[in-house]
């Protein structure tokens, strides 16, 4: 066999591959598989979850969460409340805020830019527990940030311990309704084991004060990604802007924007991602109080499995998390995709099937020509 | 173009799937032997000749981990074992893992409230120490499960209530107004609260609140713990009570006084008073020396006395080799004079009827808390309650506008759903 013969490379292939495979076996397909496993078992958490006495329960775990009504199936409802608030307040105004520091630091005109780089980018260096651990101080009854608001004669709430949702506090102070006695119609239907008023209570102070913990740590790290895909853009169509007559905002609007359509895409991706699996500062903070309004599917998931020694539900509730993310993310690349470009590749591809039907169509007709 | 690269994907997928399930059949071969000793109490599994034991402890800090590292030591170098005594971060978290490994440690603290979870996970070893009938009736009665005691007492806890001395005698009150009843505690606490100052400041939850549940003869749930009672007459009578007294004013939770617990709210003198258990003695030392206060035993109810019991026992677990050198460790351990060092050295109490003469001698000012271990109740001891009562206590900290008839149904539709399987 010689060198260059193409039987021979592959064998060399599977060689360089395989540490990574068995790497990956090991530590991401193998613990999947049996996280899998565990979701559909009745484990308790004693021995392997292999062995002779865990029996295979099929379905149970996510019936119990999502179809039955009971504890379980509200308290998942209750995470995806709260995470969904989550997320619709953090992804955006983590991209806004990161984009914004993006395109002051990429001025080159700016004095101390590496400077204002470091400080941006520091928390995300910084453990998030260290943050965390920060944050509990400034947001106490009688932390900074309370007595910041004092300056203004706002007497700030007590945040970690409030439970009060956004949307209960400002329907109560426009006098929409009153927070310790809500309406018969939002208290009295229920839907998936909560009642609309539960439904429809926002985020409540304390996961607020999380989110702009959360917003203020990740800015950094995607202001560098937007710096990295802000320095591909080239001088001359800027300029070339400029002698339009385009001014500032039109060419940030116009120019700088779509040209970073594909950073925005990873951002909004990464951060969408990223917020529905939030962890660490449930834990860390808050664990899940006051009055579960900052528990979340990726903290309900440990509690299920560590305190509750529910681990197929556990198990479950991460798949069913899973699950939920991969159809949202796919839903916002849909509804993000380039217009422009899909439109196109859609005309090419009609176009294709036209050409392919009118062949067959003269095929066709030549068969028949010859038959006859 | 495409369909090698697939075909190359697929492969890869296959191979990593064969590795999964060869790996996995490894992992699963080992543990199809080992289950002996499942809460089989005759025959304790006994290590050949001198047996190593591995302890986890929650520790509350330096001075317990040295206390159990000397005792043990002691001990270790009496018998010819050995013992390693590991301080956990997270307790749960880590038994769990030790559980799920198939390798816990020998021997461990386990909360009153988790006994029921874990023997009814066969992970317990079922064992009485040496002259049982000793320990407190409420604590044996703790560690029950199932009809059988799964271990010993350690040590325990108890609920009393505690007085700021400056702030009960700036109001002119004297020994004579101690409350014995909830009515005089809700009349002192009313003349106790002014401006910022709050009479009683409780912390969230069923762990306080159960005292009066208790005081008003109720629990919630019923003797063999198979049904809920959240609807009882007692445990509504007892929720309406403190929520009466939150809207009147005297009574606060922590979090409203911008306290993490009862303790915080009253070294900040934002409570003056308080109820909380033996622990408030070291926080008070260590972060607030300067608040002068007495302690005196819980008011009773109208069923009589009531306050709460915690309680850690020594769990020695299922898997373990050498269960019959644990248990004579924990015979070394809840000795009464290994008791009383204990509670010398780290501020517990003995569980042991016959070490709380001494302790009552050593410690006088302890006597509210100890005279508890008489009338307390432990905590709720059933199999797959946990997020049961976190939705109680979720529930229970909006108290002060809460509909408690609404509250308690579903309590005990939810605990109806777990109990009954």
């Amino acid at each position: 066999v010689k060198a260059g013969d193409p039987q021979r490379q592959q064998g060399a292939g599977w060689l360089f591959v395989a540490p990574a495979i068995v790497i990956i076996g090991l530590f991401v397909i193998l613990p999947i598989g049996m996280a899998l496993w565990v979701s559909l078992s009745d484990w308790g958490g004693r021995g392997s979850p292999f062995s002779s006495d865990v029996n295979f329960v099929g379905t149970d775990n996510y019936s119990a969460l999502l179809v039955e009504p009971g504890l379980a199936r509200q308290d998942l409802m209750i995470s995806f409340r709260n995470t969904f608030y989550y997320v619709i307040g953090v992804v955006p105004l983590q991209t806004i805020l990161a984009l914004s520091l993006a395109v002051l630091l990429n001025n080159k005109f700016l004095k101390g830019r590496t400077f204002f780089r470091t400080a941006f980018y520091f928390p995300s260096v910084v453990s998030s527990v260290a943050i965390s651990l920060l944050f509990l101080f400034l947001f106490a009854g009688g932390g900074a940030i309370n007595s910041v608001l004092g300056w203004f004669g706002i007497n700030g709430p007590n945040w970690f311990a409030d439970a009060r949702g956004l949307i209960h506090i400002l329907g109560d102070a426009v006098g929409l309704w009153s927070i310790s006695d809500p309406p018969s119609w939002m208290t009295e239907p229920s839907v998936m084991g909560l009642s609309l008023w539960q439904w429809f209570a926002g985020p409540s102070v304390a996961l607020m004060a999380i989110m702009m913990q959360v917003i203020w740590t990740t800015a950094g790290t995607f202001m560098l990604m937007f710096l990295a895909a802000l320095q591909d853009l080239p001088i001359e169509v800027e300029e070339a802007a400029m002698v339009d007559g385009a001014n500032k905002w039109q060419r940030f609007m116009n120019v700088t924007v779509p040209h970073l359509r594909p950073a925005i895409l990873l951002v909004l991706t990464l951060g969408f991602i990223g917020t529905w699996q939030v962890f660490d500062q449930m834990y860390v903070m808050t664990q899940g109080g006051p009055a579960k309004t900052t528990l979340t599917p990726a903290y309900l998931s440990y509690q299920a499995a560590f305190d509750s020694f529910d681990w197929g539900e556990g198990a479950a509730i991460a798949f069913i998390l899973f699950a939920l993310i991969f159809v949202l993310t796919t839903a916002q690349r849909w509804l993000l995709r380039d217009k422009d470009a899909s439109a196109q590749s859609r005309a090419e591809r009609r176009q294709r099937r036209r050409h392919r039907q009118r062949t067959r169509i003269t095929e066709a007709d030549q068969r028949k020509a010859q038959t006859s | 173009m495409s369909t090698p690269h697939r075909r190359r994907l697929t492969t890869l997928v296959a191979f990593g799937l064969t590795t999964t399930f060869a790996l996995a059949a490894c992992g699963g071969g080992d543990s199809f032997e080992e289950e002996g000793g499942d809460g089989d109490a005759s025959a304790p599994a006994s290590a050949e000749g001198p047996a190593s034991l591995v302890m986890l402890i929650g520790s509350s800090g330096e001075a317990e981990t040295a206390a159990v590292e000397e005792a043990t030591a002691a001990w270790a170098e009496e018998t010819g074992n050995e013992v390693e005594v590991r301080p956990a971060t997270d307790l749960g978290q880590e038994l769990a893992q030790g559980f799920a490994g198939g390798n816990p440690p020998d021997i461990f603290y386990l909360d009153a409230s988790q006994v029921a979870e874990q023997a009814s996970q066969g992970n317990l070893y079922a064992y009485e120490a040496e002259d049982n009938d000793d320990f407190f009736p409420a604590l044996q009665e703790a560690f029950t499960y199932d009809g059988q005691q799964w271990c010993a007492p350690k040590d325990f806890s108890t609920l009393a209530l505690q007085i700021n001395t400056a702030a009960w005698e700036e109001a002119g009150l004297t020994d004579e107004d101690i409350p014995t009843t909830y009515e005089e505690l809700a009349t002192v606490a009313e003349t106790l609260t002014e401006g910022d100052q709050v009479g009683l400041v409780l912390g969230p939850g069923i762990d306080r609140l159960g005292a009066f549940v208790v005081g008003n003869g109720g629990w919630w749930l019923n003797d063999d713990a198979t049904e809920p009672t959240g609807t009882s007459e007692e445990v509504i009578t007892a929720l309406e009570y403190v929520k009466e007294n939150m809207a009147a004013g005297s009574f606060a939770y922590a979090a409203d006084v911008d306290a993490g617990w009862g303790g915080e709210a009253f070294g900040t003198q934002r409570a003056a008073m308080t109820i909380e258990g033996n622990w408030i003695r070291g926080a008070m030392t260590n972060d607030y020396p300067d608040v002068d206060y007495t302690v005196a035993e819980l008011p009773e109810g109208p069923a009589g006395p009531g306050t709460l019991l915690f309680s850690n026992c020594w769990g020695i677990a299922a898997e373990s080799e050498a269960q019959a050198q644990a248990v004579e460790l924990v015979n070394y351990l809840t000795a009464p004079e290994q008791q009383l060092a204990f509670a010398e050295a780290f501020g517990v109490m003995p569980s042991r009827q016959s070490a709380t003469e001494d302790y009552t001698s050593a410690f006088p000012d302890d006597a509210p808390f100890i005279a508890g271990g008489e009338y307390g109740h432990g905590p709720i001891n059933a199999p797959d309650m946990v997020q049961v009562v976190a939705d109680l206590n979720a529930q229970l900290e909006g108290l002060r506008d809460a509909n408690v008839q609404q509250v308690m149904e579903s309590f005990d539709t939810n605990a109806s759903a777990v109990l009954g399987q």
